[in-house]
């Protein structure tokens, strides 16, 4: 493996095992439905999940708007006994801002979503793990799978779960206990974006040798509860423009939930190139338009978090496949980003593995399955729409409309670039004016926002963020970008402080949302995310 | 007619300063509806504390019961001699220290009674508030007709009430026999100088603006000149200038002291929680937007390293 | 010895708790439960006194519905030998608690019952001493350290003035306080072992059902918020306000 990955040190006692036919790491909507999928196709499979928050969905955010079809296939008769929060769509709308302005634009046909859903992906996941835990199968929340298992034959055979009572120097705790091995025929990663075994393994394998790279986005969410009667359940907003430039691609969504509770969020791509940019900020600014503004005045924040997405599409869809495992939903990289959606996507592809998984028993000819599948042609037919915005949000809207017309058949493939590359250094650039103007609403600030997300990690324990090469931070980086971790991250992680004549970087990674900004921004790529102790992170409520 | 009956708190020579705060809770409740208020002593040789106990303001009667088994604070003695002492009183109250809740619930449980704790406000004979949830949310609580009120009262929540009293002296037999099942051994008070952050009705605290270990000296010396704890914000012990143990907030020691003294903390969220129930804070920032400004009670826009020495001068 | 440890299923401790706006409760939809945590500390204790060879089992009762099963199952994986429930729709009042604990010690002959000193939702820190009033046995509240010795226990308690020591006789009642351990975590294989160890259902009427009268809970606010308060110009303007308000 090569010096990026994690290294797990060979234990002074052998590990204690446990076999299973198949492990899940990733008890997200992926990795539930090819558990509950193996189950229901052999009740005999002995099937685990391993999920790193403390419990289930706790680390879940997104939306989310969802297309129901998949589900009537996976959970049949779910729609009489749907998840804790599941509002049908009543109405959508398409906004192009200006600073103070609005101007409602038709709405793009992806984006139509008459018979969708609003639901919290947290709470939704919380529920599949009860049907796939009476389907038979084993659920283990609070449990990091911090590394990979290789058979003699270099094939993955399973995962490491992570020491716990570990200190931050690396000695054992009182309360030390040593992680077990999950041996397994196949290994499915569903860990979602930029997932950290995912991540070694597309490089070990070279799985990404034939695609472009991946390209990423940052989503924050907030829920909020509002005054009464101004949330208008099943209304889905969506908008684009301001607080961005026209370079910058991104946009937001305000999805009226039940109760008087409204999700309202937004999402920066990470190819921006401004090295000073405040993607935290953008948000905050979106919701004093007085658009939301007006929706959020004398309302009440629930909670907030963050979390990566994928952009890449098509183009950037690694192989899925590799001896021993596979890469379902986000980890493979499945969203199509002009629905906004990628949920039914990890669904299908979840099911899709289960099924392949149950036929051949191995993990080879999962990759062929998949791109022959739906779920592969419906990002196909959408594959020049998001790297159409390259060129700015005219150019982008313009691309959209031809590869809509004619559903994608035109013969060409516009290529995606890595994130990290796109970032400007400060010498030379000049940022847009942004205008910005002054806030109040709640959080006050990027901790303020952590609060919302309440979460935790034991500050006695080894720093999940490691800095590869730290001499860069305090010399290249700072001259060169200005430190960009400082401002990319949204819960205030990476940290400036004077030190003596110079400064140092301080990395408060109790902070961590666990949403792998930094390990994709990063210019010189050397923040590299490792799991904390399990249980870590975030306790998203209801994202 | 209410008949108040209040367990005192004492060390054998001294009463402690919750009692009169009981004393406080209980003439809300005559406030309400009239009535006496007694105080009930347990102990041995405790006619000191039954005279200081007589003169706080409002105490109608002073029950005094020396036996050598009450001698020492034990749950197993005082608790039942509480309860054969309630006989003919409509409410009895302790004060919400650690000797109160030992004891007051036992006596509750030999009455058949459900009690209250901390007791924070009274809104009528038998209507009080209460905090749950660790104070994030307070709950109003009735206790029906006919059932007797026990409880502890909050002692962040009540003042004390003042010392022109004149009670009367009465000395009541004790009631109940030793309990043979627990012996007491003795008490160690906190060692070391200063009092522990969690339980100090002072505490001075720092924040990251203090910019080192060794500038963070000032706040110890301010402490010791006001015989207070000390505290610090996480980005304090983040920055490596003090122990983890010493962590105000969210993720540290969540504190309820009197007076709380924030020497340079901007007053992130995290740390208000770990505060939001002392009685007076007071902070002194630079930074005149800082957050904690808009929760102190007693603001001062300046510069920490002139004006803890001030403090201190003038202080002490 | 058999030692009886209560554990409470409640609103974990990370959990920001917000008051329902028509004041009704807590809002407690969708909101991660947890062992209270007081009382996994009083778990942990029970263990580690298993584990030195002076108790034979451990058994961890909750009171509740069949949702308190979780927290049942996370003790046994913690590891407690067997685990009770008992089945209750209700919200019970600390005295009727209390009344259980008393029935289920004596059914069980246990030497010891081990509660945490209060849980992290009423905060009535109530139950240990109810219950050893009740069962007429002895009680130690607030323990950071407890040795077993025999048919006797040596137990510190964190009181206001410092550490206090007491000897108690067995069988006895015990509540944690937060410095007497540190629980252990879980481990994954435990989890699966847990599945498979016994849990019976008790119904609440069976051990005496409810006692008492229940004090009534009303409204439900949040705290007022702070605020209003002043600046002062100066050092001595500061310390003239502070003696002012009886502070110094």
């Amino acid at each position: 493996m090569n010096d990026h990955a994690t290294a797990v040190e060979t234990p002074k006692e052998p590990r204690e095992v446990m076999e299973y036919d198949v492990v899940v790491v990733g008890a997200g909507p992926a990795g539930l439905a090819c558990a509950l999928r193996l189950k229901q196709l052999d009740a005999d499979l002995m099937v685990a999940v391993i999920e790193k928050a403390s419990e289930i969905g706790a680390h879940i955010l997104s939306g989310a708007v969802i297309e129901p079809q998949p589900l009537d296939e996976l959970v049949p008769g779910w729609r009489e006994a749907p998840p804790p929060i599941c509002v049908p769509v009543t109405g959508d709308e398409f906004w192009l801002l200006g600073k103070e302005s609005k101007r409602k634009l038709p709405t793009p046909p992806q984006q139509n979503n008459h018979g969708n859903f609003i639901v919290s992906l947290g709470a939704t996941c919380q529920w599949l793990a009860e049907h796939a835990e009476a389907a038979g199968v084993d659920i283990f929340p609070g449990f990091a799978a911090s590394g990979i298992r290789f058979t003699e034959d270099g094939a993955v055979g399973g995962v490491i779960i992570g020491d716990m009572g570990v200190a931050r120097d690396g000695a054992h705790k009182d309360s030390y206990v040593q992680g077990i091995e999950i041996h397994a025929k196949v290994t499915v990663l569903g860990e979602g974006c930029r997932g950290h075994l995912s991540k070694q393994l597309i490089r070990h394998f070279g799985l990404d040798a034939d695609s472009d790279p991946q390209t990423y986005a940052i989503g924050m969410k907030e829920l909020w509860k509002v005054k009464p009667g101004k949330a208008k359940p099943g209304l889905v907003q969506h908008s684009i423009g301001w607080p961005l430039d026209n370079a910058t691609y991104g946009g937001s969504f305000i999805y009226h939930l039940d109760e008087d509770r409204i999700a309202v969020g937004y999402v920066v791509a990470l190819d921006y190139a401004d090295p000073d940019f405040v993607p935290f900020e953008a948000f905050q600014q979106f919701k004093h338009h007085p658009m939301v503004r007006e929706l959020l005045d004398g309302g009440e924040i629930i909670s907030s978090g963050a979390r990566a997405l994928v952009e890449g599409g098509y183009q950037s869809l690694p192989k899925t496949e590799m001896p021993g495992a596979v890469l379902i939903g986000d980890s493979a990289g499945l969203v199509n980003v002009p629905k906004i959606k990628g949920t039914h996507q990890a669904l299908r592809s979840g099911m899709l593995a289960a099924e392949h998984i149950r036929d051949k028993g191995v993990a080879e000819g999962f990759d062929a399955a998949l791109r022959d599948s739906a779920v592969v042609a419906e990002l196909r037919k959408v594959r020049n729409i998001r790297p159409g915005f390259n060129k700015g949000l005219w150019r982008g809207l313009l691309t959209a409309a031809i590869e809509t017309v004619t559903g994608g058949a035109l013969p060409r493939t516009l290529s995606n670039h890595a994130d990290h590359e796109e970032l400007e250094k400060r010498a030379g650039y000049h940022a847009p004016d942004r205008a910005w103007v002054d806030r109040d609403l709640p959080p006050r600030d990027r901790l303020a926002s952590v609060y919302f997300a309440a979460t935790e990690h034991d500050e006695d324990q080894p720093v999940h963020l490691q800095i590869l090469e730290p001499d860069v931070c305090t010399t290249r980086c700072t001259e060169e970008y200005g430190n960009p971790c400082t401002r990319f991250c949204p819960a205030h992680v990476y940290e400036m402080v004077p030190d003596g004549e110079g400064q140092r970087l301080q990395i408060n990674a109790a902070n961590c949302v666990h949403c792998k900004t930094c390990d994709i921004k990063d210019p010189y790529q050397i923040i590299n995310w490792v799991t904390p102790e399990g249980g870590s992170g975030p306790n998203y409520q209801n994202l | 007619m209410n008949k108040i009956l209040i367990l005192a708190e004492h060390d054998g020579t001294t009463l402690n300063p919750g009692t009169a705060k009981a004393v406080s809770c209980a003439a809300a409740i005559t406030g309400h509806g009239g009535g006496d208020i007694d105080l009930i002593v347990l102990g041995d040789g405790i006619d000191a504390v039954a005279a200081q106990a007589a003169a706080i303001d409002g105490v109608n009667a002073v029950l005094a019961t020396n036996a050598p088994h009450l001698a020492a604070p034990l749950a197993a003695n005082h608790g039942p001699e509480l309860a054969a002492a309630a006989d003919g009183y409509t409410h009895v109250l302790a004060p919400s220290s650690t000797y109160g809740k030992d004891v007051l619930p036992h006596a509750a449980a030999l009455k058949g009674v459900n009690p209250l704790s901390d007791i924070m406000a009274v809104d009528g004979e038998r209507r009080f508030k209460r905090p749950i949830y660790a104070g994030n949310a307070i709950v109003d609580v009735t206790v029906p007709e006919g059932s007797l009120v026990m409880g502890t009262s909050r002692s962040a929540s009540w003042p004390a009430a003042g010392d022109g009293g004149s009670a009367s002296v009465t000395t009541r037999e004790a009631a109940c026999a030793p309990a043979e099942h627990t012996r007491y051994v003795g008490v160690e008070t906190s060692g070391g100088d200063r009092p522990d952050l969690q339980t100090a009705s002072v505490v001075v605290s720092g924040g990251r603006a203090l910019g080192s270990a060794e500038n963070f000296e000032i706040v110890y010396d301010l402490a010791d000149a006001l015989g207070a704890g000390v505290g610090a914000s996480r980005a304090a012990v983040d920055a490596g200038y003090v122990p983890n143990d010493m962590q105000v907030g969210q993720t540290g020691k969540i504190i309820a002291p009197d007076l709380y003294l924030a020497f340079g903390i901007s007053g992130a969220i995290q740390h208000l929680t770990g505060i939001k129930d002392a009685g007076t804070i007071v902070a002194v920032n630079k930074d005149a937007d800082a957050p904690i400004f808009e929760i102190a009670d007693i603001g001062l826009v300046g510069d920490l390293f002139t004006i803890i020495p001030e403090l201190k001068a003038q202080l002490s | 010895m058999k030692i009886l440890v209560g554990i409470k299923r409640a609103v974990d401790y990370n959990v920001r708790i917000r008051v329902r706006s028509d004041g009704s409760g807590v809002e407690t939809d969708g909101v991660k439960m947890s062992i209270n945590p007081f009382d996994e500390i009083a778990l942990e204790e029970a263990l580690r006194i298993r584990e030195a060879g002076k108790a034979d089992e451990v058994i961890v009762v909750s009171i509740g519905g069949n949702e308190v099963q979780q927290q049942l199952r996370t003790g046994l994986a913690m590891g407690a030998d067997r685990a009770i429930q008992v089945d209750t729709a209700d919200t019970l009042q600390p005295l009727t608690v209390a009344k259980v604990f008393v029935a289920l010690a004596e059914r069980e002959g246990a030497g010891l019952v081990f509660l945490g000193k209060q849980a992290i939702d009423d905060d009535s820190n109530q139950v240990g001493q109810m219950t050893a009033a009740l069962w007429g046995r002895p009680q130690a509240t607030f323990a950071s350290k407890v040795v077993i010795d025999g048919d006797s226990a040596t137990v510190t308690r964190e009181v206001d003035a410092g550490l206090e020591t007491i000897e108690i006789d067995l069988p006895a009642v015990i509540t944690s306080d937060l410095r007497l351990n540190e629980p252990r975590f879980v481990k994954l294989p435990d989890i699966m072992k847990a599945k498979r160890k016994p849990l019976d259902v008790i119904a609440l009427d069976e051990l005496g059902g409810h006692a008492g009268v229940a004090p009534e809970a009303g409204h439900h606010a949040p705290p007022a918020p702070r605020g209003g308060g002043i600046i002062v110009e100066d050092t001595a303007a500061l310390v003239a306000e502070l003696k002012n308000r009886g502070l110094v």
